[in-house]
């Protein structure tokens, strides 16, 4: 059952990731990519208190194959977010590369650690 | 609203990534905080196949218009994980491994952004030299 709920999630998320990718391009008109920071961001705080289930409360073995193996790593990505990052700094506009990759770094970590304590005071 | 075949695409290649990374974490599998070579591995690899990719999209007159998104958003946007990245380095933090964890971030970013360059590079020298 486990590959099976781990291709749903994972279709399911990269479905979401393009959605959302294009709505928030759309959004912003910025050489900047924000879409694909948005869905690391969430993807890190949706895995992060899946992890934090998983940690200190019963997390559903289903649901750790449907939401954090498939869905999370579907909508987030670490391909585009390095294609991205090489190509701004191939576009000479080098100083929004290294913001890219600190801004995704910090933002996407702290998302994470926010995940994990929401899920810790829920279920520790 | 975006085509469904671009849609359907997306899924059909989604879904295949995801379950090419999940085989690899059944393969090479870690003890929580303990370093995520799986991960590593995955987003190393995927970074490599997105830059030989694009090159390879950039420098073909007219790609199929599905191609894109079934091989880059699909595929190796499903195969590659940053969830995966950070919930691995809170792991190595939080049970007392910071040096491993910093080392796990440098190493992912390094590593990665070299692969996507490599692919990039070694594709289109390759294009250009036939």
């Amino acid at each position: 059952m486990t590959p099976v709920l781990v291709a749903l999630g994972g279709a399911a998320g990269s479905i979401l990731r393009y959605l959302t990718d294009r709505r928030v391009q759309a959004w912003r008109d910025s050489p900047f990519p924000f879409g694909t920071l948005t869905v690391n961001i969430v993807g890190s705080f949706i895995l992060g208190f899946s992890s934090g289930w998983l940690l200190h409360g019963a997390e559903p073995s289903s649901v750790r194959s449907l939401v954090a193996m498939g869905f999370c790593g579907g909508l987030t990505t670490f391909s585009t977010f390095g294609y991205e990052t090489v190509r701004l700094f191939l576009e000479k506009t080098r100083l929004y590369a290294v913001l890219n990759v600190l801004v995704t770094v910090v933002a996407g970590l702290t998302s994470g650690a926010l995940g994990l304590l929401l899920a810790t005071a829920v279920f520790a | 609203m975006p085509r469904w075949d671009v849609l359907a695409a997306i899924g059909a290649g989604g879904a295949l990534g995801s379950l090419a990374r999940y085989g690899l974490s059944v393969a090479i599998p870690h003890a929580r905080g303990e370093f995520a070579v799986a991960t590593l591995l995955t987003n190393v690899l995927g970074c490599l196949l997105i830059g030989v990719l694009m090159a390879l999209l950039t420098t073909t007159a007219r790609p199929h218009h599905l191609l894109r998104p079934f091989l880059g958003v699909g595929i190796l946007g499903g195969f590659t994980t940053f969830s995966t990245f950070v919930t691995d380095t809170l792991d190595a933090a939080t049970t007392g491994r910071l040096v491993g964890s910093s080392l796990y971030v440098a190493a992912s970013v390094v590593l990665c952004l070299t692969a996507v360059a490599a692919g990039l590079t070694a594709t289109r020298a390759v294009r250009e030299g036939r």
